[in-house]
Order: structure tokens, then sequence, then C-alpha cells
């Protein structure tokens, strides 16, 4: 059974495909990037922001980015744009705008 | 070749003593008539510790057919079997074996779908499936269910195929009627079927099954995938036919013939009526009347060209189908047998023949009647399309 790199899925042809379309390479997710099915985008304003990391606690598909133990942006290749973070910011620091699609 | 028993056996006994010389890793069964006698069976087997299967007894067929795609996808040699509604609950389960490309092996005893209920045979059951991207095989008696349930595997697991089976034979007819059945010795089917080694296997190596096609995709690429494994999983089919020749002495093909080679009127048909169906055709035959009998055995993928070189040199063609497709303008085989004489432009008479639904006989005289009306089509006279011989209060000429 073929490894597959995933981040070609959608130009396989019909040869490409692993037979059933087993995938072998586990956590290969990552690489399958959903964040275009987002019609708002998380923007966190680091001014008011207290480092509490409720965001990075509530959201749904881990796309709050955090190093060092503090927030520091958005993944929005995986972000679908659900709004939970902006709802759950003690401090309002989180504001759902209109995702623009990138040409 | 080594020496066989010859054993008294049910069709459904037969099957059950091929499914312990399989000694499948996992078999998951809901009982229904008249698929039950094999599980309770095969029950006896796993009971008595004579088989290693680990036997799930679920709540219908809808979670048989869960399970047992469930261990095929992790690598377990896996089976089923099942009969009418059962195999109905199973329908979305058999497109996902099917585009998984999994190995399952299903016995189905053909039996009518409801409405109004009927525990007997007809194809309906199958023909419902037919769709389903299965492999499908239709058998005449208990030693071709017996022998089939045996290939099945090794047909489903070649790496040139890697798709699930259906093996097709009628119920009570076959399925309840004891039959001399020649049994092959345990180590030989052993041996024939041999270890199963799965391409993937999930308690190996972590693995993602059924993923989803977000947008659309790839969908549509994986569906031609399937449709060429599928068609080229014929040859394969043969192989393993020949091959189970070479231990049996038993040697199947796709389609059988009898005395086709200058047939002005070829009879088509499958599963346990045949043997009627033969009788008509050798009597014929004694009377100096030119009729052929074309038994279809490989329906799914079906043998078009083979087919259609049986065929192309005869008259006029009676199908028989134990199935309806209501509103169609032929039955299922009869379409398939149109279908392929069609796309190499062979236009003809055909007669379809509607029979056996709901268990209804075949007498031998109704033959001879679509023996006379296959006659009449091949002399240019006016023949009809579709006919249901066995209707109940027609006017006798």
């Amino acid at each position: 059974m073929k490894k597959i790199d995933i981040t070609r899925i959608q130009e396989f042809s019909p040869e490409e495909h692993p037979i059933g379309g087993h995938i072998q390479d586990a956590g290969n997710s990552e690489l399958y990037k959903t964040g275009s099915w987002k019609t708002f985008m998380p923007e966190i304003d680091f001014s008011k922001c207290i480092q509490c990391l409720y965001c990075f606690i509530y959201c749904p598909d881990s796309s709050i980015l955090v190093e060092e133990g503090k927030v520091v942006g958005v993944d929005y290749d995986h972000c679908k744009g659900c709004g939970i973070c902006a709802a759950e910011c003690p401090k309002d620091a989180i504001e759902m705008k209109e995702a623009i699609e990138e040409e | 070749m080594d020496k066989q028993k010859v054993l008294a056996l049910t069709g459904n006994q037969a099957v059950a003593h091929a499914m312990k010389q399989i000694n499948p890793d996992v078999v998951a069964a809901y009982p229904i008539t008249p698929q039950t006698t094999i599980m309770e069976e095969f029950s006896n087997y796993v009971a008595n510790g004579l088989v290693d299967t680990e036997l799930v007894r679920v709540e219908s067929e809808h979670s048989a057919m869960s399970a047992v795609i469930g261990s095929a996808a992790a690598g377990a040699r896996s089976m089923t079997a099942t009969s009418a509604q059962g195999l109905a609950l199973m329908w979305e389960e058999l497109y996902i074996a099917s585009g998984l490309r999994l190995p399952i092996v299903l016995v189905n005893v053909n039996r009518a779908l409801s409405a109004p209920i009927n525990i007997h045979c007809d194809h309906s059951d199958a023909m419902g499936a037919r769709d389903s991207g299965w492999i499908m095989i239709f058998n005449e008696n208990a030693q071709e269910a017996y022998d089939a349930t045996i290939m099945a595997f090794k047909i489903a697991e070649n790496e040139r195929v890697f798709l699930p089976v259906m093996i097709n034979f009628d119920g009570f007819t076959i399925s309840h009627s004891i039959d001399a059945v020649s049994i092959l010795d345990d180590d030989v089917v052993k041996n024939f079927v041999g270890d199963y080694k799965a391409p993937y296997n999930m308690l190996e190596t972590p693995t993602t099954v059924g993923a989803f096609d977000s947008l659309g995709g790839f969908y549509y690429e994986f569906k031609k995938v399937q449709e060429d494994a599928l068609r080229n999983s014929l040859p394969v089919i043969q192989e393993v036919y020949d091959r189970f020749a070479e231990i049996s002495g038993r040697h199947y093909r796709h389609l059988e013939t009898e005395f086709i080679e200058d047939a002005e009127i070829v009879f088509v048909i499958m599963g346990s009526l045949t043997g009627s169906v033969r009788e008509i055709v050798h009597e014929a035959r004694r009377k100096g009347i030119k009729a052929g009998l074309l038994k279809v055995r490989t329906y799914r993928p079906f043998p078009e060209k083979e087919v259609v070189e049986i065929l192309k040199n005869s008259k006029a063609i009676v199908v028989f189908d134990r199935a309806n497709s209501p509103g169609a303008s032929y039955a299922p085989l009869c379409s398939d047998i149109t279908n392929a004489l069609y796309k190499e432009r062979f236009i003809k008479p055909v007669v379809n023949v509607i029979y056996g639904l709901g268990g209804r006989d075949l007498e031998l005289e109704e033959i001879e009647e679509a023996l006379k009306i296959g006659i009449d089509a091949s002399n240019g006279k006016e023949y009809p399309e579709k006919i249901w011989i066995s209707i109940k209060g027609k006017e006798v000429d």
C-alpha cells in the first residue's frame, strides 16, 4: 500500500489514489488545508489580549497558534471561522472580520 | 488430485462446510430465511471449536455488514450471509464495502423481496444490489455453491481485484434440498485459500479508512478506479476457476453453453431453474430443433464480449429473468444481454421471459411454450418482447 502526498490529493489522477482510499500516513490531516471554508476570520487585537489562553482551549480546530505559552496568532490554513474564540474571549480582543478570498 | 468424499448435504450445509474449511477470521450475521441454516450450522462449528472464527452475533443485517466492513478494514478475512430483506437492509453498506475495496465474501441465498411477504426464491434481492460494485456469481446447485464459496476469497483478495464477492444460489430449491456434494479434503481447501495478508493493517499501522472528500475533489476519480477494478477482475475470476479445476476436477467458466455451435434459438438463464431449461433444450434437439443453452455464472462483471461471441450467430434469443425491473424495457439479465449485443451492432429478436417470482415453479410446459415463441421469433413471425409465462387465468388456445 503506497504512501500518498496528501497536499496534492485534489489533483490526483485515478491511478494515484491508494486502493479504497486507505490513508497510511498517520497524522497527515495537518497537510490537508481546510481554511478556505471560512466566511469570517478572527483577528486578535494584542493590545487588549491578556494571554488567558481561553481561545486556545476552546478552538475546535487547534488553530490558535501558541509559542512559549503565549498566543501569537491564528492558523488561517485550518481555521474555519466558527467564531467560538471571539465569543469566549473575556476581553473582546478577537473580532470576526469578513474573510477575503486570497488569490 | 485427491479423492473426494461425496456427502448428502443441503446447499446451506454445503456452504457452511466450505466456511468451516476456509476458517475465516470474522463472521457476522443475522438470521433470515432461507439463509438461517448456514449460520446455524456454522455456529455449531464455532461452539465446538472446529474453527477459530470470531462470530459476531449482531442485531441486524445493517450491523452484520458494518461489522465485517470494520474487521475487513482492520485486515481480517471476513464473511457474512443473508437473504432478501436482509440484503436490502445491508444496502448502504454494500456500497461502502466496494468503495473501500474490502475483500468481504457475502453468501446471498436468493429470496423474493416483500411485499407481499414471501420467503421463496427469486433474484430480486441480488438485482437490487446489482449496481453496488460487488462481484456477483450465480450458482445452479449445491456443488456449485460449495465450490464458489471456496473460490470467493481467492478472487476477492487478489491484488488486482480487492473487491467484495457475492455468492448467489436459489433459496429452498438449493438451500434446503439435499444433493450429493463432492467435498474436498480440509487441507486441500486450506492450501488453496491460503493465508491472507491484508495490504493494510490497522493493528500495525494507524490507518484512515473512508476519509471525507470534502468538496467533491476526488470522489469522481475513485468511482472510475472502482469501475476499472471490477472490469479487470474478469480474467482474475477465470484464473481462479482454472486453478480450482486443478484441485477439484470441476472446471468453471463465466458462461456455460450447450449445443451452441449451430443453435438458432438460444435460451439464456442463471440459477437453479437452468436444469429445467436444459431438459427442454435436450428434448428440442431430439426433435431436430436447433435450440441451445447459455447459462450465466459470472454476472458482475458482466462478460459481455463472450456473451456476444456465443449469441451472435443465433436467430432468436429467449432470456429467462427471475426478477423484474418495473417500467424498464427489459428485466435485468435481458437488459445486459441486449446491451451487449447492441454494442457490437447485433440486432435480433429477443424474448424476455419473467419466471419464478416469489418461488413460482417454472413448468416444463411453460418452457416449451417459450421455445415455440422463440421458434416463431426466429422465423420472422410476431413475438412478445416480454412475457409473464406463468401467469394464472390466461386464455388457452
